[in-house]
């Protein structure tokens, strides 16, 4: 029986992680699992990114997380849905975020893991500050512009 | 604020919040009686620059509007635009 959820992780989800993410989808009238991977990469908006770190308000993400998965799981043909956040520092090439969608079918298991991954994004209070290889850092929108707040030294803790 | 009875909220500092206030939460004694003027008074005071357009804010751990009431013992979350995923 697979389980259904979000949930938030400060452990990477490596290999070993995700592979046992995916034997937890499990259902004999399930003809499809799609899973979807998001990972750190090394350039955003032009700038060689070295590293990440996301925080998380955890109450209200689970709540909305959890709205969002039974929105998925509510849709004709989907078995069953999960969704995996990381928190915490992670390095280029780290998952940072795991979906895994069961259906009858392909295309309704296609559709609702995009349907998650988008309203995820959306609507699930989780923040990212990316770390730069020129030495600076900034929080990813915190600006309104959904690009970096302008960058600051790392080492020296901006005030206001 | 005048007019309004004191009361103490907790403010929870997240992310771009915890680092320009440089603390993940503190006790806030106020006599805003909004949300929003309860954020006006405390961007004042920390010197947040911060576009208020862009944020929401979470009372009791739920996305309210800026008009809502603040009352005594409310935990308040001042909520940047996300960046999950």
């Amino acid at each position: 029986m697979s389980v259904d959820g979000f949930s938030l992780s400060d452990r990477p989800l490596d290999a070993t992680a995700v592979s046992a993410l995916s034997s937890s989808m499990a259902s004999s009238h399930a003809g499809a699992l799609v899973t979807f991977e998001g990972r750190v990469r090394d350039t955003n908006d032009g700038r060689t990114v070295i590293g990440l770190e996301y925080d998380a308000y955890p109450a209200l993400c689970l709540t909305e997380g959890q709205a969002v998965i039974d929105e998925a799981t509510a849709r004709p043909g989907v078995l069953g849905a999960r969704c995996v956040h990381r928190v915490g520092n992670l390095a280029v090439g780290d998952v940072a975020v795991w979906i895994g969608v069961i259906g009858g079918h392909r295309e309704e298991a296609f559709a609702a893991c995009r349907y998650v991954i988008d309203e995820v994004k959306r609507r699930v209070p989780i923040w990212k500050k990316e770390r730069y290889a020129d030495g600076t850092s900034g929080w990813i929108g915190a600006d309104g512009s959904g690009r970096a707040a302008p960058g600051r030294p790392t080492r020296s803790p901006g005030h206001g | 604020m005048a007019g309004s009875p004191l009361k103490t909220v907790t403010l929870c500092y997240y992310a771009a919040f915890r680092e320009a206030a440089g603390v993940r939460e503190e006790p806030w004694s106020s006599g805003a009686r909004t949300a929003a003027e309860l954020y006006a008074e405390i961007a004042a005071r920390r010197g947040f620059r911060f576009d208020r357009s862009t944020l929401k804010v979470a009372v009791n751990d739920q996305v309210v509007s800026w008009e809502t009431a603040v009352t005594d013992g409310d935990t308040v979350v001042f909520l940047a635009p996300f960046a999950g995923g």
